[in-house]
């Protein structure tokens, strides 16, 4: 007999859900990094902003409320039959901001994706994490003509703390999109440990 | 140009109500620069209603929703149909939006609907403020390592 409360039934357990946020700039490779690892195609969802409230978009004066969407590409990594592990990338525009903070409620980390063409797109995301003391790893994505530059180089550039790990990568490779996962969770394990014992 | 943008070559919008979504073109897709309002009215099929009547705060991208094997028997709405028959196995709430093509906002009112018939169950969220279990972590991590 199935019992009252839907949350007790004795039926087969719901996996726990986790997720980690891709952050970066346009044409970083988020969605790249994404599909490299998820046991999916990457997925397309689209919020609603419907109201002015975000203070994002004015539409005052506007008699016709307009509708403006956000997509989130996202995609999923079974690690075990209790854990499940979502990779949601971060809307590419600033004015899409009210999205970061429901994508963080809840996050294990972030990845934040740096494009050494363009390293100023992503002070942003680098800036947010801070904020929010939300663990994140910046993953030097590696493009065709682009100069190499250190680790050090990239560190200094972005200013992050000595403590945050910063790792090259190249998102088109599973191996080292994982390995950038790896450097990921091992950071937040360690932060964790620090937040316990500091 | 007041014209608002297109959603650009590629990513149609298919309308909503059942048809899956095409899936983003791996690796070359330009991720949330589509401004353009969608072409069907979105709320339709919630009856205009924009949030949840009850439960939807526990409704993040990630909760998982499922199916109750043994929900009573009657007539539902097409759209509540699509998400019980998608959600046999558990199914996050960011996966029934993007694979019935429904936003995000409408669907969180769907399947509020469906957890107050009884029709789905969902997992008690922890508290997001709560700094996730070392074991979770450790499981996590064991996991990533093993791709």
């Amino acid at each position: 007999m199935a019992s009252a409360d839907s949350d007790t039934q004795p039926t087969e357990a719901i996996p726990h859900a986790v997720k980690i946020i891709v952050a970066g700039g346009l044409g970083a490779g988020k969605t790249t990094l994404v599909s490299s690892v998820s046991e999916i195609a990457p997925l397309s969802t689209e919020e609603l902003m419907t109201e002015a409230s975000y203070g994002v978009d004015d539409l005052g004066g506007v008699e016709d409320k307009t509708t403006t969407t956000v997509a989130l590409d996202f995609g999923r990594i079974t690690i075990s039959k209790d854990i499940v592990l979502y990779l949601f990338g971060t809307p590419g525009q600033d004015r899409f901001w009210f999205m970061w903070e429901e994508l963080a409620e809840g996050a294990l980390g972030a990845v934040v994706l740096a494009d050494t063409r363009r390293l100023d797109t992503c002070f942003h995301a680098v800036d947010f994490f801070e904020r929010r003391n939300l663990p994140f790893v910046v993953a030097v994505n590696r493009f065709e003509g682009a100069t190499a530059y250190s680790e050090e180089e990239v560190r200094e550039a972005l200013d992050v703390s000595a403590s945050v790990p910063v790792v090259m990568a190249d998102a088109r490779e599973r191996m080292s999109s994982k390995e950038v996962l790896v450097q990921l969770v091992s950071h937040v394990l360690r932060s964790r440990q620090a937040a316990l014992s500091g | 140009m007041t014209a608002p943008r297109g959603r650009g070559p590629g990513t149609p919008w298919a309308g909503g109500r059942g048809h899956p979504r095409t899936e983003v073109e791996r690796g070359t897709a330009p991720v949330g620069d589509s401004t353009a309002g969608p072409l069907v009215r979105p709320y339709t099929m919630t009856k205009g209603r924009t949030r949840p009547d009850s439960d939807g705060g526990r409704l993040d991208l990630i909760t998982l929703v499922v199916t109750v094997a043994d929900r009573e028997d009657r007539t539902r709405e097409p759209e509540h149909e699509a998400i019980l028959r998608l959600c046999c196995k558990p199914v996050s709430v960011a996966e029934v939006s993007a694979r019935l093509d429904v936003p995000l906002t409408v669907v969180r009112v769907l399947l509020s609907d469906l957890l107050a018939q009884g029709d789905l169950r969902t997992r008690v969220a922890a508290p997001v403020t709560k700094l996730p279990e070392k074991k979770v972590l450790q499981a996590v991590l064991d996991g990533i390592r093993r791709l």
